[in-house]
């Protein structure tokens, strides 16, 4: 610190080679050709990042737009024709026997059950994540950073491994059965796994902590002084959370829902193994159509509603925290 | 809040119980795994005593030597070459004046983190495909590497750039007012400086690699089973206490790192 205090207001002959100029003075022309030099490093320093993930990020993407507008390979992979039978068949199959197109609604009922389950998980997850995230706020600073850190290993913790855990549990010879045969509530074991509850409790517990760690860091910021001024002028405990807490809280109740919403909707595992390949969600679908379907161009317009699915989601995001910003606080 | 003793006027109604349920909730099934990992019996759900036979067991076997191997080749590359990249990206990008392409900049490295993971899967299963079959390109265990790159830089990206942005540029100037080079202030000054950002960085970028799921499985190959990949397969498997075992080494690592990270974040604080 001693040394910066010494060195930082000696002005320094900032110019190391004399070049003499009209209008700029040493130290201008050299600011500007620094300046110059800066905004190519930049660049370079950049381009590590920038070209790796726009070769193996950003273009396989546009490459499965391209894929979707082909024929499908009989053995996989595709036939370079254009054609646009992957939109068409999403939502129509041919007939076996006129060869006639007939509305075929499976694909959507895939895409509307995964619609449903993401915004059930998210109305659970807030449901349960609000009030810890609430809880967590309002501790001790030490009591906090626990918490923090008891929701942190769960949110990067291998998600398998965590459905594996879930598996575990609910399965017909798992201990959740086992207990309630061996207390004599139930005979039979009870059907859990490969059920639609199943994949919603499973993406219930996968995204909690998705949603708990936005929300405590918005509800951390939280001026508790304009709660207790609630309470000056006489409102009652649910009226002050109604009314203060959860308006000022909005910018993490957004964020949450959409980092539990957006993974919900394309998940993968959750359903693979929760839900036993019967009870599908849009992200097994797509994957079906790499593997065993062979039909990579319907997987690849399949994958696409989806990514237009959430990018209609992240517009709303962008437009409720932009709004927020204009009539609001600052 | 002093003003009434002995009643927290921010505490709300039933707060503190749902609280401990979802930890509970988030802890209990991982428990249970743990348990029953060292469990004698050879039925995944009957606890017959204690033992560490399914960890010998896992110990001693090939396949799992195989996909630990593959996972730490495909983990440790991607962690270094993300961490590099990521914090040079950083170093550009923060503290600085705007630039043109700053912002498209930003939004490509962080473009990873909105796509879901089963789009980039299918997407860079394409790919390779493409470059295999007409290109004739196929890198192996390195086209998991590559694949594991694009979404590791993202994730060492931010503790980097959060560190940056919190750190004094008065140090750097001075060492520019002692001729140093811009290499040298970045070797010796802004480096040391940034390194609780980079190892946080670095921690997170192998999380989630070695975490890697759907898109390993989608883009790996056979013979490049990676530890999740073996996990799958041994579920569709007649089940034992093994993969209890295997479940718990997995988990215990990524925890190690998740404490190491946020230690890190902790000490910054301080």
């Amino acid at each position: 610190m001693a040394t910066t205090e010494l060195t930082a207001p000696t002005p320094g002959p900032a110019a190391p080679e004399p070049a003499p100029s009209a209008q700029l003075s040493n130290a201008q022309q050299a600011a500007v050709r620094i300046e110059d030099k800066a905004r190519i490093s930049r660049w370079l320093l950049t381009a590590p990042a920038f070209v790796t993930i726009s070769i193996f990020g950003v273009l396989p993407l546009l490459i499965i737009i391209i894929y979707s507008f082909l024929k499908a390979a009989p053995y996989g992979g595709v036939v370079w024709s254009p054609s646009v039978e992957a939109y068409v068949s999403f939502l129509f199959q041919a007939d076996i026997f006129t060869d006639e197109l007939v509305f075929s609604p499976d694909f959507l009922q895939i895409y509307v059950r995964s619609f449903i389950f993401a915004v059930g998980t998210t109305v659970i997850c807030l449901f349960l994540g609000f009030p810890t995230a609430y809880f967590m706020a309002t501790r001790s600073p030490r009591q906090r950073n626990w918490w923090v850190l008891l929701i942190t290993i769960p949110f990067w913790s291998n998600l398998l491994v965590r459905t594996l855990a879930i598996m575990f549990i609910i399965r017909d010879e798992g201990l959740l059965n086992n207990v309630l045969i061996g207390l004599g509530i139930t005979k039979a074991p009870i059907t859990i796994l490969y059920t639609d509850f199943a994949i919603v409790l499973g993406l219930f517990y996968s995204f909690l902590p998705f949603m708990v760690l936005p929300l405590y860091a918005s509800l951390e910021k939280l001026d508790f002084r304009l709660v207790e001024a609630g309470y000056d002028l006489y409102a009652s405990r649910p009226k002050v959370l109604f009314r203060i807490i959860i308006p000022l809280s909005r910018p993490g109740i957004i964020a949450g829902c959409l980092l539990v919403f957006i993974p919900a909707l394309g998940a993968y595992v959750t359903p693979l193994i929760l839900g036993g390949g019967r009870h599908m969600m849009i992200g097994d679908l797509i994957a079906q159509q790499f593997g065993s379907g062979r039909n990579w161009p319907l997987g690849a317009a399949q994958a696409l509603i989806l990514m237009s699915a959430v990018l209609v989601a992240l517009f709303f995001y962008v437009r409720a925290t932009t709004g927020k910003m204009k009539h609001g606080q600052g | 809040m002093a003003a009434v003793k002995g009643v927290d006027l921010r505490s709300q109604f039933g707060f503190h119980t749902i609280a401990i349920v979802c930890l509970v909730v988030l802890y209990f099934p991982i428990l249970i795994l743990i348990i029953f990992s060292v469990n004698a019996n050879d039925i995944v759900a009957v606890f017959s005593g204690v033992s560490t036979r399914w960890y010998e067991k896992a110990f001693y076997n090939e396949e799992f030597h195989n996909a630990a191997k593959n996972t730490l080749i495909i983990a440790v590359s991607a962690t270094i070459g993300s961490t590099i990249f990521a914090t040079l990206a950083a170093v550009a990008t923060t503290r600085v004046a705007p630039w043109r392409g700053q912002n498209a900049a930003y939004m490509v490295i962080n473009l990873p983190l909105m796509v879901p993971e089963i789009i980039t899967a299918v997407a860079t299963l394409s790919f390779f495909a493409l470059l295999g079959s007409k290109l004739g390109l196929n890198f192996g265990i390195g086209n998991i590497i590559l694949a594991h790159l694009v979404f590791c830089i993202p994730f060492a990206y931010m503790p980097i750039r959060a560190r940056l942005e919190t750190m004094d540029l008065t140090l750097e100037g001075a060492a520019a007012d002692l001729y140093a080079t811009p290499l040298k202030t970045f070797w010796h000054v802004t480096m040391p400086l940034l390194m609780p950002g980079i190892s946080s960085g670095a921690a997170l970028a192998f999380i989630v690699s070695f975490d890697d799921f759907t898109i390993t499985q989608l883009v790996a190959g056979p013979g490049q089973t990676t530890l999740p990949l073996y996990i799958w397969a041994m579920i569709r498997r007649p089940m034992t206490p093994e993969i209890n075992a295997i479940s718990t080494i997995l988990l215990g690592i990524s925890i190690l790192f998740i404490l190491i990270s946020f230690w890190i974040a902790q000490r910054r604080k301080a």
